[in-house]
């Protein structure tokens, strides 16, 4: 286990004596055969860090993290690693502020690097109907205090000379840009978590797949598992992108469906973008890594699928979109393409509630936007699991809100998983 | 994604729109009853999300604007059967 502290004396002092005193960042562990108090189902980003804000916030500290395959192989490994707050509605925007603040901390509270990067989020304009909507989305943004910047056609191109600002369908009006946004590295969220909550005394347990729910008199009593039945006196399934099937095994339906999402890296190249720059009307988004590849995304491939790879239709689509805002990227070679599972959710916003199971709770449906939310998703999730109340900044998040009418549908769309 | 089309042989998936799972056609009939809400409710927004064969409704947006039933596993993304809606609708005992 370990319990050293990071510093730059540490490296130092390492560097010096030969480099043995590094131990393994965090422990792996077997199932207890007494149990936990709390089970999390998911060792991605989101189940680590509930895992780490239950011990470290609630003192709970007899948790198992259940993964599948190895920590942080699913959507914390595949995202395009960009923060940012720049929600509306009331029911959203409080809570994604309070992640960013997470995140601005989240380093010093970890004791580990995670590259926190607040380069800037910028989102691009392109027409006064749009315009109007960024504002009103600038003032939501202003009222959480999650700060914004509005930016006029002059100052985007003085920034951003590669922009093509003239083009003939988008050209570029002005810009919304929320200078604390940014990127993180986004494995070692998974690896800071994991150790944050390892040191605490939480048990990760590797390749342990949850194949049933013991469920007796509409109470969940523990898990069906390939490394064998685990009692537990609470569970937190965490699986988004997942969710259907897992919750499936609990005989839940939920208001998600699974689709795919694909991502995009260039060969590394000098700095060139120093921010991320979003262009939604044609749906593409960029950001360039520390070690220079662009990183870049668009929209969902559209269908439901479990198959974590999309079609080419959509890449097309998707370069197309680079290519009509920053013409510059059609001379970079594509280096990696991959894709991952969404929980598309009925109004594109998330989940984290009790289900009608006693003491079987549901995190999930984070559509696209999970990664920006892990600190957040983890501190109102382990309050919910610790206190079996919703944390202040999620009570919006119910399984429940379409039967009441109160959806949080950013776009507006409607129950269109596909449109979100 | 080639849609082996019924009427027009196979089509590139690009050409159609996705609309979701065949449930969408089954829409509840009894909207005059209080306690259709329920109904409309999981008609509307539960799904059963299925990891395996997926009965789903695309349309044939940029071709002859029929809609599809397609029969597609959605961990390989294998098609397997496509038929017309409308059959399918009325072999449901709807009608078109």
């Amino acid at each position: 286990m370990s319990k050293t502290r990071y510093s730059a004396f540490k490296v130092l002092k390492e560097a010096l004596t030969g480099h043995k005193g590094w131990e393994p960042t965090w422990r792996d562990a077997e199932p207890k055969a007494d149990g936990y108090d709390v089970i999390i189902v998911g060792g991605g980003g989101h189940g680590l860090a509930t895992a780490y804000y239950l011990a470290k916030n609630h003192g709970i500290t007899n948790i198992a993290v259940l993964e599948k395959g190895w920590i942080g192989g699913g959507n914390v490994g595949r995202n395009t690693t960009i923060i940012r707050s720049n929600y509306l509605l009331p029911g959203n925007e409080p809570f994604y502020e309070f992640s960013m603040q997470l995140w601005e901390n989240l380093e010093q509270d970890l004791n580990y690097n995670a590259m926190v990067s607040q380069r800037g989020i910028m989102n691009l304009i392109h027409s006064d109907a749009q315009r109007d909507a960024f504002i009103r989305r600038g003032n939501g943004m202003l009222f959480a205090d999650a700060g914004c910047e509005y930016l006029e056609a002059k100052e985007v191109k003085e920034r951003y000379p590669f922009l093509d600002m003239n083009n003939a369908r988008f050209p570029i009006k002005a810009a919304l840009a929320q200078p604390r946004g940014g990127t993180v590295r986004h494995d070692a969220v998974a690896w800071g978590y994991a150790r944050g909550a390892s040191d605490l005394g939480v048990d990760i347990i590797q390749n342990c797949e949850v194949t049933g729910f013991n469920i007796e008199n509409g109470k969940c009593l523990g898990l069906q598992t390939t490394k064998g039945d685990i009692k537990a006196g609470r569970v937190g399934v965490c699986v988004a992108g997942s969710s259907g099937r897992v919750m499936a095994k609990a005989g839940i339906k939920l208001p998600i469906e699974s689709h795919v999402l694909q991502a995009f890296v260039t060969e590394g190249l000098k700095p060139v973008m120093d921010n991320v720059i979003t262009f939604g009307a044609g749906h593409f988004y960029c950001s360039q890594s520390d070690k220079g590849g662009l990183v870049f995304g668009g929209d969902i491939d559209g269908y439901n699928s479990y198959a974590q790879r999309g079609n080419l239709p959509v890449v097309e689509d998707v370069c197309s979109g680079g290519m009509a805002i920053m013409p510059m990227i059609g001379r970079a070679r594509l280096l990696r393409m991959w894709g991952g599972l969404m929980d598309m959710s009925m109004d594109g916003s998330p989940f984290i509630d009790s289900t009608e199971i006693d003491e079987l709770f549901f995190n999930g449906g984070w559509c696209y936007g999970g990664f920006k939310a892990t600190p957040a998703s983890g501190y109102c999730y382990a309050h919910l699991l610790a206190t079996n109340s919703s944390h202040e900044v999620a009570t919006a998040y119910k399984l429940d809100r379409f039967r009441r009418g109160a959806m949080i549908d950013e776009k507006g769309v409607g129950a269109q998983p596909n449109l979100h | 994604m080639i849609i082996n089309h019924p009427l027009l042989g196979p089509r590139d998936s690009e050409e159609f729109v996705y609309l979701g799972s065949t449930d969408l056609i089954d829409r509840p009939t009894n909207w005059e009853e209080d306690a259709s809400s329920e109904d409309f409710y999981q008609y509307q927004y539960i799904r059963d999300n299925i990891a395996g064969n997926h009965r789903e409704l695309w349309y044939h947006e940029q071709g002859d604007q029929s809609w599809l039933v397609v029969t597609r596993n959605t961990i390989t993304h294998e098609i397997t059967n496509v038929e017309l809606a409308q059959d399918v609708s009325r072999a449901m005992g709807r009608g078109k």
